[in-house]
């Protein structure tokens, strides 16, 4: 900006007359301006996110309380009265919580590293995360299958080696759903965190170090607090995402393991039921923003997000 | 008045409507679930049908037709003639009015087929059984499992199992197991079914899915005994899996054909249905796929050989082997009651 600009938008202070309306509401009208320019480039998305997920949203919950005797709560009734929902949804939320735990205590180390790496091998890490990012996670879930299975590669090798001489139960449970899904969700974590970490000035450890404290103590007190927003940013993302996932828990769960995304698919499919599909599928989504608000409550979503 | 009139000027251009696409050609659509199964009848069935009528046939596949041919039935936009169903489907659309009643008079082969294998509405089409396949570098040829007994005998027949992750047809099984003849099943005691199930409960590995899921778990030796259908058993064998299986004990389920109602080409689709199930047409079935022909006489008109016969579900000497499955149980308010409670089943622990 030059100054020649500044002096004639300016009002003269010299001259004591109060500021000219005219450039005032040309101001204005420059900022409804923008506005409306800006209101327009948002329209593609605000139209996507209206008729793809707003109008369906309203469809569920509309399907959800009409049955064939007009309104009903019957579908979200059976919810909390059979235990088969209640089983399924306290299931869900174990393993969410179990895959959350792990991948923090996975990632972390990874993040950690990619961070403090430099050049290629900071590359290579990040790589090795995002690698599997880009597979179809239905390739991967095979993949687990053919590693985790009784004549699998890991049982193969671990009777060859002498370790074992009955093949563990790696598959077909809740430990395969586990490993199966842990693996899709770590990008989920290891990507927030190593954003949070990249940002901690090296500085402030050596300056840690310099007066006195213990390399433990300086994690402690001086990285851990500031790579904290990492840990909260990738928890909800992996957790959030944990709670409707589908696939590797279809495939690896052995039928046994039923979470409330198949309990949708098993009810529309099995039973054609999509008044009670749509109430499960809705009562989750309400779980999420609760969880949402809750944390809110004590974190701002965007400053852990990043977004500030 | 006016509103009399007006209804038969529907009525007149309706049959106009009618009429016109009737002297356009006699075509017919039949309706498949497509893929190999498709293909198959197609050469061995339906496109020799066609040829012997001078009939234009058009085809369409679709894996879940139902919802289809409800559609176009209630809206009156029907465009399908004749369908191929699992036999369930066909008396589920029975009941709601979907389905053409058969013209016997137009369908004299339907005469041959035994009558639980055909009512009013449908007559039967083609078959396929669930049967126990097991490992035989598992078991030994004496010590294998050949009843569903002994697939419930853990003790002497130690190894993983699976079973499929619907009640159709587990509970005909568990039943089996638990010593019902196999035509005394239904209706069904479903309690007793559960009860035993959960007797084998601690011993499976894995509840199945899908076809393709039942075949790879056996192929690769994750389960040493399984519950799965006679086709994908003999796909796994063609592929060289040390995998074997019997009719004993099998569960039979069956496709049937229906005419959809008010089909533009009724009497040409009974036509079809005719010959669809003529004997020599559905000898020539077998012949490239792993379903049986449900006409019994297919297999005197000397097109499947002996030893193609005695790997077929429909022969006559194994069809005496299994259990019919009972479409009309399932559809009924009982067993759509037994569908439900599945789930909470296999979730219990």
């Amino acid at each position: 900006m030059s100054n020649a600009y500044l002096a004639k938008s300016l009002p003269d202070s010299s001259d004591h007359r109060p500021p000219p309306l005219a450039n005032e509401t040309a101001l204005v009208r420059e900022e409804r301006k923008e506005h409306a320019s800006m209101l327009l480039l948002l329209a593609p998305a605000l139209v996507m996110v209206v008729v793809l997920l707003i109008l369906p949203l309203c469809w569920l919950a509309f399907q959800s309380v009409q049955t064939e005797d007009g309104f009903s709560l019957a579908n979200y009734l059976r919810i909390f009265n059979e235990s088969i929902y209640w089983d399924t949804f306290a299931l869900t939320f174990k393993i969410s919580f179990l895959v959350t735990i792990l991948s923090i205590v996975m990632g972390f180390p990874i993040a950690y590293a990619a961070s403090r790496l430099h050049g290629f091998w900071a590359n290579l890490v990040l790589i090795c995360v995002i690698l599997p990012f880009w597979t179809s996670v239905l390739v991967r879930s095979y993949a687990w299958l053919v590693l985790l299975q009784r004549r699998g590669l890991v049982n193969q090798t671990l009777m060859d080696l002498g370790i074992i001489d009955q093949p563990l139960n790696l598959m077909h449970n809740t430990t395969g759903t586990v490993i199966g899904t842990l693996h899709v969700m770590l990008p989920f974590m290891v990507l927030p965190l190593y954003a949070v970490m990249k940002k901690i000035p090296q500085d402030l450890m050596q300056a840690s170090e310099s007066l006195g404290a213990k390399p433990f103590y300086t994690f402690r007190r001086v990285f851990l607090p500031m790579a904290a927003p990492g840990v909260m940013a990738g928890s909800i993302l992996v957790f959030v995402i944990c709670l409707g996932f589908f696939i590797t828990p279809e495939l690896l769960g052995g039928g046994r393991t039923i979470l409330v995304s198949m309990l949708v698919q098993r009810n529309v499919e099995l039973y054609h039921a999509w008044g009670a599909a749509s109430a499960v599928g809705l009562v989750l989504l309400f779980v999420v923003f609760l969880i949402f608000w809750g944390i809110n409550r004590f974190i701002p979503i965007e400053r852990i997000l990043g977004a500030r | 008045m006016t509103h009399t009139r007006s209804t038969l000027f529907k009525l007149a251009s309706l049959a106009l409507l009618i009429g016109s696409t009737q002297a356009r050609a006699q075509d017919i659509t039949f309706v498949s679930q497509g893929g190999a199964y498709q293909e198959a009848q197609s050469k061995a069935i339906l496109e020799p049908a066609a040829k012997k009528l001078g009939l234009t046939l058009k085809q369409d596949s679709s894996p879940k037709a139902y919802p289809i041919i409800k559609t176009q039935v209630e809206s009156g936009k029907v465009t399908w003639d004749v369908v191929d169903l699992p036999t369930g489907d066909c008396i589920r659309g029975e009941a709601e009015g979907l389905f053409e009643k058969l013209d016997l008079a137009l369908i004299p082969n339907a005469a041959q087929l035994p009558a639980a294998l055909k009512d009013d509405y449908s007559v039967g089409y083609i078959s396929y059984s669930t049967v126990l396949a097991y490992r035989t570098d598992a078991f030994k040829n004496d010590t294998a499992p050949k009843t569903w007994a002994d697939f419930w005998d853990t003790k002497k027949y130690p190894g993983q199992r699976s079973l499929r992750n619907l009640p159709r047809p587990t509970l005909e099984i568990a039943l089996l197991a638990d010593g019902v003849p196999a035509d005394k099943l239904y209706p069904m005691d479903v309690d007793r079914a559960f009860k035993k199930l959960e007797e084998i409960k601690p011993h499976i590995a894995t509840w199945w899915t899908s076809g393709g899921q039942s075949a790879q778990l056996i192929s690769d030796g994750e389960v040493d005994m399984i519950q799965a259908w006679n086709g994908r058993i003999s796909a796994v064998q063609a592929a060289g899996a040390p995998v074997a299986f019997n009719y004993n004990q099998g569960v039979l389920e069956t496709n049937s054909l229906c005419v959809l109602k008010n089909s533009p080409n009724k009497d040409a689709a009974m036509k079809f249905v005719n010959e669809a199930i003529d004997a020599r047409l559905q000898a020539a079935l077998p012949m490239i796929i792993d379903y049986g022909p449900l006409n019994p006489e297919a297999f005197k008109v000397g097109v499947i050989p002996a030893e193609r016969a005695a790997k077929l579900p429909s022969s006559p000497e194994n069809i005496s082997r299994q259990a019919l499955l009972s479409a009309q149980w399932w559809a009924s308010a009982d067993g759509v009651k037994a569908e439900e409670r599945w789930l909470s089943f296999v979730q219990k622990k």
